[in-house]
């Protein structure tokens, strides 16, 4: 395979169209080199957010033959099999802004309304925790904000119950937060309201599109999804917590 | 190629076509779909037969415990009494929750896949009656009654007229009970109730113990998928191979 072709979308929104461009292979191309390339030498006005190009920076998330992918780790071979074209769209559950710029910027408010870790009183000094309280939460840090698995979810991609839900990025953050050996907020009240847990019927596709690998259906959400059932559907919990008295935060 | 469509105008986002994937993204859906269809229809139809379930020491999974209720004359059939709960446990297991929506309720059928019919409001599990299936722990604690008395029956089934032998019903029956365990045992909610819900596992004696039964149940977890369809094979195959060896269709193979 010697050349490619990449149908970009091109456009604001507005609206727009698919364009093609040619472009020459190499060994080892990943879509971004590709991108890059018409760049540098087709079309210097296509419009393209990127940084660190090492899957690490979570900046080129684009949607690669109708799939949420970052442009950095998709590999070209892979894409253009039996010589079809490569279709580069912006992700498609937020704004366009021009070409593969999207405004993710409703993912950082939503960030912003969850209150940051609050030590507990009784937490030790220095903080030291350990490794056995942390293994679970630690997974989650890996989390690059790249929000393919924003743009992946159908709740936000289909639906677009932006207003009730959250999304998986904010519910991993939630995740790690309340999963925290020395965090003492009850933060359940937030999990099931605010950021609507309960909308998501773990079809997994955040998972599946992860690009840390991180597990966030099965050990962010459906977690989740039994702490606020502790709270709000186990009435044998419910009344062995008013037996003994015990607090909602639970250690 | 215009790409612009009055719908995605609307929402504010960039105008792309409904469905870009090109790739076999309808086969996992497809493959869901006939998998528990088939198994739908063969136990239904089971259930109503109420008759071919047991033969020598072996008795279906689907009519145990074997209990018979009368009305009048006519007596119903202890599966139509007993299928419900396993139904139940496996209706609201997260693992085929996520399947069961994308292959029935193509909500979505895949990932990155548009919904084919415009749905009024979406609300997901947040509602009634989807709330139910917050509930799962409870079809939890039942399907451990099952496990137990599927255990006995397969213990019962190394006894041929007060002598212990095997046969491959027995062999069948065992591995079905095993691949049962591990499919409920693997269970998300368990592996919340046994130590997922604790945030501090060394502030405790039993909260250490808790984590690492914890890391085992996780590790078992990341199997739950494969423990599902392969307990959900073996529960059929055990109720099919018994109804042959019961209709006289076949014979059982007697190992000693």
């Amino acid at each position: 395979m010697d050349k490619v072709i990449l149908k970009v979308f091109r456009g604001d929104s507005n609206g727009g169209t698919e364009q093609d461009y040619e472009v020459p292979t190499f060994e080892g191309m990943v879509v971004l080199d590709a991108i890059h390339y018409i760049q540098i030498n087709l079309d210097s006005t296509l419009a393209c957010r990127w940084n660190c190009k090492a899957a690490k920076c979570g900046s080129c998330s684009a949607e690669i033959n109708g799939v949420p992918r970052l442009m950095c780790k998709t590999h070209v071979s892979d894409m253009a099999a039996n010589g079809r074209p490569i279709v580069v769209h912006p992700l498609k559950t937020f704004p366009v802004i021009r070409d593969l710029v999207t405004d993710v910027s409703w993912n950082y408010r939503n960030s912003e309304k969850i209150k940051p870790l609050q030590l507990a009183p009784d937490a030790p000094k220095p903080l030291v925790m350990q490794q056995m309280d942390v293994d679970r939460i630690q997974e989650f840090r890996k989390c690059i904000e790249c929000f393919l698995c924003q743009t992946v979810c159908h709740i936000l991609r289909n639906h677009n119950v932006k207003e009730q839900f959250y999304g998986p990025r904010q519910l991993i953050k939630l995740a790690n937060l309340d999963m925290h050996p020395y965090d003492a907020l009850d933060r359940r009240e937030m999990i099931r309201k605010e950021a609507g847990v309960g909308f998501c019927n773990i079809t997994k596709c955040c998972t599946e599109v992860c690009p840390e690998h991180i597990h966030i259906t099965d050990n962010g959400i459906i977690p989740l999804k039994e702490r606020v059932a502790d709270e709000y559907f186990d009435p044998i919990q419910h009344l062995i917590r008013k037996l003994s008295g015990a607090d909602k935060k639970k250690k | 190629m215009a790409l612009n469509t009055a719908q995605s105008k609307e929402a504010g986002r960039v105008p792309l076509p409904i469905n870009s994937r090109k790739d076999t993204w309808w086969i996992k859906p497809l493959l869901v779909f006939l998998g528990l269809s088939t198994f739908g229809i063969y136990a239904t139809w089971r259930a109503f037969e109420n008759r071919y379930y047991s033969w020598g020491p072996y008795l279906s999974p689907f009519y145990s415990p074997f209990l018979v209720i009368h009305i009048g004359h006519f007596a119903i059939s202890p599966a139509l009494l007993i299928l419900p709960f396993p139904l139940i446990f496996r209706m609201t297991c997260y693992y085929y929750r996520g399947a069961y929506y994308r292959a029935f309720f193509w909500d979505p059928p895949a990932c990155a896949v548009e919904e084919p019919a415009a749905r009024k409001q979406y609300t997901g599990e947040s509602r009634f009656p989807f709330t139910i299936q917050n509930l799962h722990r409870f079809a939890f604690y039942i399907a451990v009654i099952f496990i137990a008395i599927l255990a006995a029956d397969a213990i019962i089934a190394f006894d041929f007229n007060g002598h212990f032998g095997m046969g491959l019903g027995t062999l069948i029956m065992v591995v079905n009970v095993l691949l049962l365990s591990f499919y409920t045992f693997s269970c998300h909610s368990f592996r919340h109730l046994i130590g997922g819900a604790l945030n501090c596992y060394s502030c405790s004696r039993s909260g250490k113990t808790r984590f690492r039964i914890w890391q085992r149940i996780s590790l078992a977890n990341e199997r739950h998928m494969l423990f599902a369809w392969l307990s959900l094979f073996t529960v059929g195959f055990t109720d099919l191979y018994i109804r042959l060896v019961s209709a006289g269709i076949i014979h059982d193979v007697r190992f000693f």
